[in-house]
């Protein structure tokens, strides 16, 4: 029934092994970028540019200042010495966050008063604006602590004032490691993006050079056509995502507590649903510029609308609507439980579901539009 | 050859439309068991449209095609085994080699082991590729390219081999060898339809199909066509072709000029009355030549004068 799968397939690998440029770009450029992207994806925020101006010169502003220029968060870039340098600091981007410590401050302090702290911020990068007012405050409040109790202490008075004290602990992710979030999805990611495209130029590229019209006049069944590219690319995807969650467990020290087998079923039915979406791509083009645009086109709202970095939960109904045909908003669901969390397929069964139909359903979708005919 | 006069291939009322413009409007042909059937006529005669109706890739709007006496508008499928088709340019795989390509169609058209070692090597010792098994597609010359390609398409022993230019671009040697395998193929039984720009190939057909706008002009044996013109050619030798050229052309009674590589060709209604009229007018014309005679008609001549026939206002 499917005799003409195999000789596709051989094909497809004896192309692959002569074609060095090919093999370079299934290697190298997957594990540069997982590095470069592993370190580039993260919203924490560390060397925020700080301009700090102190017009009170006393003991505690210096203290206070001292726990800025000493916590890897905030880098000093400026001491200015009037409010005009702070303003320029921030107009020219020298710097994101400005400190003011106002004359009197040391001395509301030593009344035992409230102490206003002047912060100024950046509030273009709303993000990052955000996480740094977050830092100051836990700074701050820090500062504000220990100011008491040292005063306690110094008075004598032993009693320690009453406070409520948060304990934390994240499960799965105890020093909440933003790069535990994002490597998994870099690899679910670059491989959603390698996959579609290789398998979008495969036949592109058969149609472009004119061995796909040698192809349509041969007996060959469409499923059989399908199939015998769908083959080979899940055997590379498979080696390729086994290649980027080596960097990732053994660069970038992510853990897998999960079952290997629950990570290597999600990915292939991943795989298939991506070479799907390439084969179908490759369908509608007829060459590879067309092809070019439209994985453009098509990649970046599936990056966008994965999960990768933007909640989903937090996206408009319609776009979540549009979340359920993109094959990496499961994947990622899948990687990261089974890195980080270690759930089964108890747990994960609806993604898996969910990425079996939709690989059913487009690579029917590519079988049927894919014609034997020029046209 | 086989004396069987059956056709084996038949083409009635084909139409093709790209858009508004019919690329083969309504053309009707038959071609017989074990002949070389030519298909010929200027670029956008529609002979390429033609021939991938033929192989199945392309659905024609009208018309109908047997082959085998099988309906292949209605199944293309069912036509395939028994066809193969040659594009003007083979789709070879580059990063494959020699045998690699051949073993690639070979097992598309299911071919047994066997047979396709024994084709191959016959095929690949007509056309002098036998040492050149093991060399990358991509690593040959645009002839052995092509012979390659033929030898592909011919693995999996068709009845009925179609060829779009099969020939353009490759050098004389090679096309030459070409010829030899076709020829062989025609004493084997294969119907061979082809398309060629080349009318010296074209003379080499059994018969011959003249196609214009898309339809077809005069479809016979290269004899019978070249009796068909009316009149004579005349051939004038001389080195100034394209003087010679301007000289007669607007003469009475001359109703075609070609330039040939000996000088020009005209085509006169009477070449007893008309050869003193086209010397008077070269020597007007201070054209120098050295010979004016009647010769026989190429295919080209007969082409050229059909073609001008046909698009003269009657």
């Amino acid at each position: 029934m499917f005799a003409r799968i195999i000789p596709m397939v051989i094909k497809e690998f004896l192309q692959l092994r002569r074609d060095k440029a090919a093999r370079f770009l299934l290697v190298v450029p997957p594990i540069l970028q997982m590095l470069l992207f592993g370190y580039a994806a993260t919203f924490e925020v560390y060397h925020v540019s700080t301009a700090v101006l102190d017009l009170d010169h006393s003991q505690e502003s210096r203290d206070l200042i001292a726990r800025f220029t000493s916590n890897g968060r905030f880098n000093v870039m400026k001491l200015a010495r009037s409010q005009r340098g702070i303003d320029k600091a921030i107009d020219s981007s020298e710097a994101t966050v400005a400190i003011v410590v106002h004359a009197g401050f040391a001395e509301l302090l030593r009344k035992g008063q409230g102490a206003p702290l002047q912060v100024i911020v950046d509030g273009t990068n709303s993000n990052t604006a955000l996480i740094a007012l977050g830092y100051i405050n836990t700074i701050a409040a820090g500062f504000a602590q220990d100011y008491v109790t040292d005063l306690m202490q110094r008075v004598g008075q032993e009693t320690r004032p009453l406070q409520v004290t948060l304990e934390q602990w994240p499960w799965f992710n105890p020093d909440l490691n933003g790069r535990w979030f994002f490597v998994p999805g870099v690899i679910g990611t670059l491989t959603l993006v390698l996959i579609v495209n290789l398998t979008a130029f495969a036949i592109v590229r058969e149609r472009e050079v004119g061995t796909l019209e040698q192809i349509m006049v041969s007996p060959i069944r469409p499923a059989e056509f399908i199939l015998g590219k769908t083959v080979p690319f899940f055997l590379v995807g498979l080696g390729e995502v086994a290649l980027v969650v080596a960097v990732g467990l053994l660069w970038f020290r992510i853990p897998f507590v999960g079952n290997p087998f629950v990570l290597l079923f999600g990915t292939a039915l991943f795989l298939l649903s991506s070479l799907a979406v390439g084969l179908l791509i490759s369908t509608v083009c007829s060459t590879q510029q067309q092809a070019f645009s439209t994985n453009f086109f098509i990649l970046s709202p599936f990056f966008i609308l994965s999960g990768f970095a933007f909640p989903i939960a937090s996206m408009p109904q319609v776009l979540q609507w549009f979340t359920f045909v993109n094959p990496l908003r499961y994947y990622l669901v899948v990687i990261r439980a089974t890195l980080l969390k270690g759930v089964g397929i108890d747990v994960l069964w609806p993604d898996f579901v969910a990425m079996a139909i939709l690989a059913l359903l487009l690579l029917t979708l590519s079988i049927l539009r894919f014609r034997k005919t020029l046209e | 050859m086989n004396a069987a006069r059956e056709s084996i291939v038949t083409a009635d009322g084909l139409t093709k439309r790209f858009a508004e413009v019919a690329a083969v409007d309504g053309l009707s042909f038959s071609v017989n068991h074990g002949e070389i059937f030519g298909l010929v006529g200027p670029d956008g005669a529609g002979k390429t449209t033609t021939m991938r109706m033929l192989a199945g890739v392309l659905r024609p709007d009208g018309g109908g095609i047997v082959i085998d006496g099988v309906d292949v508008v209605a199944d293309p499928e069912s036509g395939k085994p028994h066809l193969s088709y040659m594009p003007q340019r083979f789709g070879l795989y580059e990063e494959l080699t020699v045998d690699e390509n051949i073993r690639f169609y070979a097992d598309l058209f299911e071919v047994a082991q066997d047979v396709r070692e024994e084709r191959a090597s016959r095929l690949l010792a007509a056309s002098g590729m036998s040492q050149f098994r093991g060399r990358r597609a991509g690593q040959l010359s645009g002839g052995m390219k092509q012979k390659l390609g033929l030898t592909c398409a011919l693995v999996h022993t068709p009845q009925i081999l179609l060829l779009d230019e099969p020939t353009t671009g490759v050098d004389p040697v090679s096309r030459r060898e070409f010829w030899g395998i076709l020829y062989g193929l025609r004493e084997e039984g294969v119907t061979i339809l082809i398309t060629t720009a080349y009318l010296d190939e074209a003379e080499r057909c059994n018969r011959l199909a003249l196609l214009h706008n898309g339809h077809l002009l005069y479809c016979d044996t290269p004899a019978a066509l070249k009796q068909r013109m009316s009149g004579a050619v005349v051939a004038i030798t001389s080195s100034a072709g394209r003087a010679a050229h301007a000289a007669i052309a607007d003469l009475a009674g001359v109703s075609n000029v070609i330039l040939v590589g000996s000088g020009v060709h005209a085509v006169v209604d009477d070449a007893a009355s008309r050869i003193p009229a086209l010397r008077d007018a070269l020597q007007r014309g201070n054209v120098v030549f050295d010979d004016i005679a009647v010769t026989a008609p190429s295919i080209e001549d007969v082409f050229v004068a059909l073609l001008e026939d046909e698009r003269r206002p009657r």
